[in-house]
């Protein structure tokens, strides 16, 4: 179990100060896969450097800390303080663009075993990424090869072999396929998954893409403005879910098969400069109310392992139906008229 | 019926690397595509990276040269060996939308200024009626002048900004635009805002589009007809909701089967509550 408690996380910036994560209070159980969602600029990508202990100038921890929930070689507890001396070993990270992490004039082999702990064993280390590399898919002479000379998808596939080579009990994923093609996104998507089945580690993932999180995760985190406002199993997220932003996002692409008018999501998340008053989404959310623009709405576990952040968090049922019985693209296709525009509301 | 667009035994072949060891990159090969519609339609190009689909809009927009074949416009010649059409009817026939309005527009140059030039150098209109057009354009992407006005492109958001870039390509009225991934850039959650857009100005300004996408979903979404392509061929062509629902060719049903779906898992996967 990962614990995170009151993680508020600031950029010091030339304009003064900002928390890019506010207030988030979590616990994830082991052994799953969590999804991370949310716009740009809600926190996602800052809440996985928290996670992965990477803070430094501009970021630092205003409040809280993060209890691993796994003891270290000196039998402490690992925790914000001390999760850097566990990269790799204990917790790996995936990063997003593959050509910008590794290093271009090195050969992967040595990127490998660049560290400490192979130290006069090399050879025998080198042996295992070759097998190893060679169970994700891709040919053991790819390692002797120089960055660019490996496509996007094997590249990425290098990427997941370093970050689970030492079976980390932790991977933190940002965007790891957003860079890849749809056919290649899936094969490292079933890899991960694999992966994960055999050595039961907890993978989370930050994706700007629902069907993504809806494939491959088992709970799922949605983040705005800085703040949690939904946190479920999956299914729940897509199949009922208790807060209206939530229902938004899942609801805002089209799909094919289906045939109703999509309307996205009209307008754009608050400053974070500016002092928040009530509930962050209120601006942009259909079933606001007074309430919810002067009383931030506290997560709450409405059921059990479902957290909301929403005074009406029973209305959305009623707001998803509504939705549901919207009109058809054939109706709105030829008449502009009834096509959801939005376009006053988008600034 | 008009011809809507065009392309006969297109070809282009890039060469790679300086002798001896250069490499021909076939990334359009023979692309025949004929669409014709009294009606405007909104044509969508879906493919993987590499597919060739930007290559083909760029020799649509003259950006590129074909190596052999040639390309017609509703009636105009505007590519091929040795074809010269005027440059401003040109523009009158194809306008670009591309991925990136920030990198589309300069950061020196007011967003405005843009959109009264091509009104007054595409259009031939004088000052007054250059500054009406825009206005009217602006208008029927949802902005008002008076807001765009002396602004920097930095002064936008991306959706804003790439509305004004839909704005500019609208202002000589155009047959056809061609806009290469142009939501890619803009944040999930209001990405359908700019895609109804096409679809009211199709109604609206009679315009055609060629969407070049990589994103199946949006291009079920909006179009009339779709081009699958795939190593510089097209493999499958036809009405877009036929070809997605029943793919004949193969690598359509692969790209399809990759499609993360929020309908039907590809594993099965356990309940993390309740076990």
């Amino acid at each position: 179990m990962i614990r995170l408690d009151n993680i508020v996380a600031t950029y010091t910036t030339q304009r003064g100060q900002v928390n890019a994560v506010d207030g988030v209070t979590l616990e994830i159980p082991d052994s799953i896969v969590m999804g991370i969602a949310g716009e740009s600029g809600c926190g996602k990508s800052t809440l996985m450097k928290v996670l992965y202990g990477d803070i430094g100038f501009p970021l630092s921890l205003s409040s809280g800390s993060v209890d691993y929930g796994l003891v270290n070689e000196r039998g402490e507890p690992v925790t914000t303080d001390n999760i850097r001396s566990e990269w790799f070993r204990h917790i790996s990270y995936i990063p997003q663009s593959s050509m910008s992490s590794l290093n271009p004039v090195v050969r992967i082999r040595d990127q490998f075993v660049d560290f400490p702990a192979t130290a006069g064993r090399k050879k025998e280390v080198l042996a295992q990424v070759r097998d190893f590399v060679q169970k994700l898919g891709l040919p053991p002479e790819s390692i002797d090869a120089y960055p660019h000379q490996l496509s996007g998808g094997m590249r990425q596939r290098i990427m997941v072999a370093m970050a689970t080579f030492f079976q980390p009990e932790i991977i933190l994923a940002d965007e790891p396929t957003t860079a890849l093609d749809v056919v290649v996104q899936k094969s490292i998507l079933l890899l991960l998954l694999d992966l994960q089945k055999e050595m039961r580690n907890t993978i989370m993932l930050v994706s700007h893409d629902m069907g993504v999180h809806y494939q491959i995760t088992d709970k799922m985190l949605i983040m705005y403005a800085a703040k949690v406002v939904e946190y479920a199993d999956t299914d729940d997220i897509f199949q009922s879910p208790l807060h209206p932003y939530t229902l938004m996002l899942t609801n805002s692409l089209p799909t094919i098969g289906d045939e109703r008018a999509r309307r996205g999501l009209p307008g754009s998340p608050p400053s974070l400069w500016e002092p928040q008053v009530g509930c962050r989404f209120a601006a942009r959310c259909p079933i606001a109310a007074d309430r919810c623009r002067q009383e931030e709405p506290p997560l709450t576990e409405y059921q059990r392992g479902h957290f909301s952040a929403c005074h009406f968090a029973g209305d959305v049922a009623a707001l998803k139906e509504s939705m549901q019985a919207g009109p058809s693209l054939s109706e709105v296709a030829h008449d502009t008229s009834k096509l959801m525009l939005d376009l006053e509301a988008d600034r | 019926m008009n011809t809507i667009l065009k392309t006969q035994g297109l070809n282009k072949v890039y060469s790679l690397g300086s002798f001896p060891r250069t490499i021909k990159v076939q990334a359009l090969d023979d692309i025949n595509l004929d669409i014709e519609s009294d009606q405007p339609v909104i044509v969508s190009l879906v493919g993987e990276s590499g597919s060739g689909k930007t290559t083909l809009a760029k020799v649509i927009l003259r950006l590129v040269q074909p190596s052999s074949g040639a390309v017609t416009v509703a009636g105009h010649t505007v590519a091929g060996k040795g074809t010269r059409p005027n440059h401003n009817e040109f523009l009158r026939t194809v306008q670009p939308i591309f991925q990136n309005p920030f990198e589309a527009f300069s950061q020196h140059r007011t967003v405005d200024s843009y959109l009264r030039e091509t009104a007054e150098r595409v259009g031939k209109l004088h000052k007054d009626a250059a500054i009406q057009a825009v206005e009217e354009a602006l208008a029927a992407v949802g902005l008002q002048y008076s807001d765009v006005r002396g602004k920097y492109p930095n002064q936008f958001s991306g959706g804003e900004l790439q509305r004004a870039s839909v704005a500019r390509a609208l202002i000589p009225r155009p047959q056809l635009i061609v806009a290469d991934e142009p939501v890619s850039m803009i944040d999930a959650s209001r990405r359908m805002i700019i895609i109804n857009l096409f679809m009211a100005l199709k109604e609206e300004y009679r315009t055609s589009f060629l969407y070049i996408t990589h994103d199946l979903a949006t291009a079920y979404y909006i179009s009339d007809y779709i081009a699958v392509m795939n190593k510089g061929r097209i493999v499958e062509f036809g009405d877009a909701k036929q070809v997605l629902s029943q793919p004949q060719h193969e690598y359509t049903q692969l790209l399809l089967d990759s499609i993360p779906r929020l309908n039907s898992r590809w594993v099965e996967r356990r309940n993390p509550t309740t076990g």
